[in-house]
């Protein structure tokens, strides 16, 4: 796992001395991150990362995992999806399980800390058991704007326990009566989805995909998830034609586990056909390296979502120093300004005549890219998420909303 | 005289500006909600929505924007209220109750002049966010111009932005840490001068840090030369 120190080239001396000034200023505290999973997702492969930051630091942070049957992951699947606005059918006894799951929890894992930050809603309600020294953040990760009244009627009263949430984007919040922090998601730049290859390294594992590189790539990389509109995405492809040579490579996950997912490959696969300018790759979820391969041998990159949360590709795409047309959408707008670090799109139309015009235009398209990179670097890389949580902890140890001098 | 003899009483401690954003869960969807919330709402919201940018884009030249006249513009689509807004110099005023006032003025003149107001989409309204700012001390103190010169190459980018621009703001000097510690006291009236015509929106801020250590350096040739 990568230390702190191998940050410094990426971020600078100076922003690695402000992370240590801020530790200092937290010495002696001991913290605790709580979520639902060690592997897989998004939350456990920061908090992989995250923790040993903090530990470099010199914070003893410690990182556990609440423990559920498979009826508990059942009814938290349910809430989860309640949450995001749809609409389960809900049963006494999901919260039953819910509450005893989480209070067999509490009598086995040690809850000794000072500061605890707690991710998502799976061990939400470990809250009813903390004492009074010490400080509670929920870290909400996913958009909660339109919840089911009943799942998030049962969830609130704990939320409000806590000192403060946190949120990835300001639409994705809720009227609370604590505050509600705002702290995007990151990527990490020493990781395999985003360290710095030789352009030999890249070669070798297009190579071995089978992709050819004889015609810019224009590539989306997402889920075959019918938001993230993959049909739309060919068609927008297909108008620029008969200008402009191009390959349109459409990248996603496995879709072995996920029944929609197969199904819109399938329609997916089946839109390209007879169209030898478009490639359809599903890759296996571990496939890190090759998607940072593929990023760095594209020409111009694509998030077409009608739907999207924070858009991690995106902000990937744009430390590549990639160009990225984007649907203006959840967090991609938090993340590109248009015409200055990307292009934000509205529909197909605008996405064709952007492939063509950056195409056109390889200087315009290299700006764009250099600025995203640049704005990756200053908000968007996991140093800043780590500023950000210590600037949270001690913002909850203070309880000042204006200033605070440390 | 030579350089080393100028030595300040009070040496110049330098200081860094981080911040934390907070969703405050207010949305206003037209100009009338907008003043009415500028008009009350806490000094970390005016200064969130007019000097969140010149962090976040350190590495822009960009015009002098604030978010309220972004939306004006763009999600009200009226551009000419929306660069009437963005007209107003946040660098110039020497509080934020000074620069909320000048936002106020605007948008009521807007009104007495018969400006018309409209909604914007649903999904488009505007968010009040609230900055926490945070003052951390750093390592770094100097007490002469060489000194001064050596730790300025080495102050991160959020440390240069508040001794520069965020000091403007607060009362009762308005003016700069810089040049206010230079002329006070190593009597350096000539730069303290010059460090007080910076402005933000003429280049990056790592263009400005470059442009205070040539004014420096050419200080200190004056002294050896």
């Amino acid at each position: 796992m990568a230390r702190l120190e191998e940050y410094r080239d990426i971020i600078g001396p100076q922003l690695l001395e402000e992370l240590e000034m801020l530790a200092q200023r937290l010495q002696g505290k001991t913290m605790l991150h709580v979520n639902s999973t060690a592997v897989g997702g998004g939350v456990a492969e920061i908090l992989n990362r995250l923790v040993p930051l903090c530990n470099d630091l010199g914070l003893k942070t410690r990182w556990e995992v609440i423990k559920g049957g498979e009826d508990f992951f059942a009814v938290t699947k349910k809430f989860h999806n309640a949450l995001h606005g749809d609409a389960q059918i809900i049963l006494p006894k999901d919260y039953q399980v819910y509450e005893e799951t989480v209070d067999r929890n509490l009598s086995e894992m040690s809850l000794e800390a000072d500061v605890f930050l707690i991710h998502d809603l799976q061990p939400a309600a470990l809250i009813k058991r903390r004492s009074k020294d010490s400080r509670w953040m929920w870290r909400c990760h996913i958009d909660l704007s339109h919840p089911q009244k009943e799942v998030w009627d049962f969830l609130r009263p704990y939320i409000e326990k806590y000192d403060a949430c946190v949120f990835s984007a300001p639409q994705f919040s809720q009227k609370l009566t604590i505050p509600q922090v705002l702290i995007p998601p990151s990527i990490d730049p020493l990781s395999d989805k985003n360290r710095e290859l030789e352009e030999s390294e890249v070669s070798k594992i297009l190579d071995r995909l089978n992709i050819p590189t004889d015609k810019p790539l224009v590539t989306q990389i997402s889920r075959f998830d019918r938001l993230k509109d993959p049909l739309g995405v060919i068609e927008a492809f297909q108008g620029i034609r008969p200008y402009f040579e191009a390959r349109l490579l459409l990248v996603g996950g496995s879709a072995a586990d996920d029944p929609e997912g197969a199904q819109v490959y399938q329609e997916v696969v089946e839109r390209a056909k007879g169209d030898e300018s478009i490639l359809v790759l599903s890759l296996p979820p571990t496939s890190h390296l090759e998607i940072n391969a593929i990023q760095r041998a594209s020409t111009i990159i694509l998030q077409k979502s009608l739907k999207e949360g924070f858009g991690l590709t995106v902000t990937e795409a744009l430390w590549k120093g990639k160009p990225v047309i984007a649907s203006a959408v959840g967090g991609i707008s938090q993340q590109i300004i248009h015409k200055h670090s990307g292009i934000l799109v509205h529909s197909i139309e605008g996405t064709t005549y952007w492939i063509q015009r950056l195409l056109q235009k390889p200087e315009f398209a290299k700006k764009l890219g250099e600025n995203g990179r640049e704005h990756v670097r200053n908000n968007f890389l996991l140093t800043r998420h780590l500023r950000d949580y210590l600037l949270l902890f001690l913002f909850a140890q203070t309880r000042e909303d204006e200033f605070i001098r440390l | 005289m030579p350089l080393s003899w100028v030595r300040a009483k009070e040496p110049f401690r330098f200081f860094s500006r981080l911040s934390l954003t907070i969703i405050t869960g207010k949305k206003v969807k037209n100009v009338r909600e907008l003043l009415d919330e500028i008009k009350q709402a806490p000094d970390g919201v005016i200064y969130q929505h007019t000097h969140r940018f010149l962090q976040e884009y350190q590495y822009w030249i960009h015009e002098p924007p604030n978010d309220f006249s972004i939306w004006v513009s763009q999600a009200l689509k009226n551009e000419t209220l929306g660069e009437k807004l963005s007209a107003i110099d946040t660098v110039r005023y020497r509080s934020l109750q000074d620069l909320r006032q000048a936002l106020v003025t605007t948008l009521e003149k807007y009104f007495k002049q018969g400006g018309q107001d409209r909604e914007a989409l649903e999904g488009e309204e505007f968010s009040l966010l609230q900055t926490v700012r945070f003052s951390l001390p750093t390592t770094y103190q100097a007490q002469d111009l060489l000194e001064f010169r050596d730790i300025l190459k080495k102050i991160s980018l959020s440390s240069l932005y508040l001794h520069v621009f965020e000091a403007r703001l607060r009362p009762p000097l308005g003016k700069d840490d810089f040049s206010h510690w230079l002329e006070g006291e190593l009597e350096e009236k000539g730069l303290a001068k010059q460090m007080a015509k910076l402005n933000p929106y003429t280049q990056t801020l790592e263009g400005l840090r470059q442009e205070i250590l040539a004014m420096l350096d050419r200080r200190i040739a004056e002294f050896h030369g």
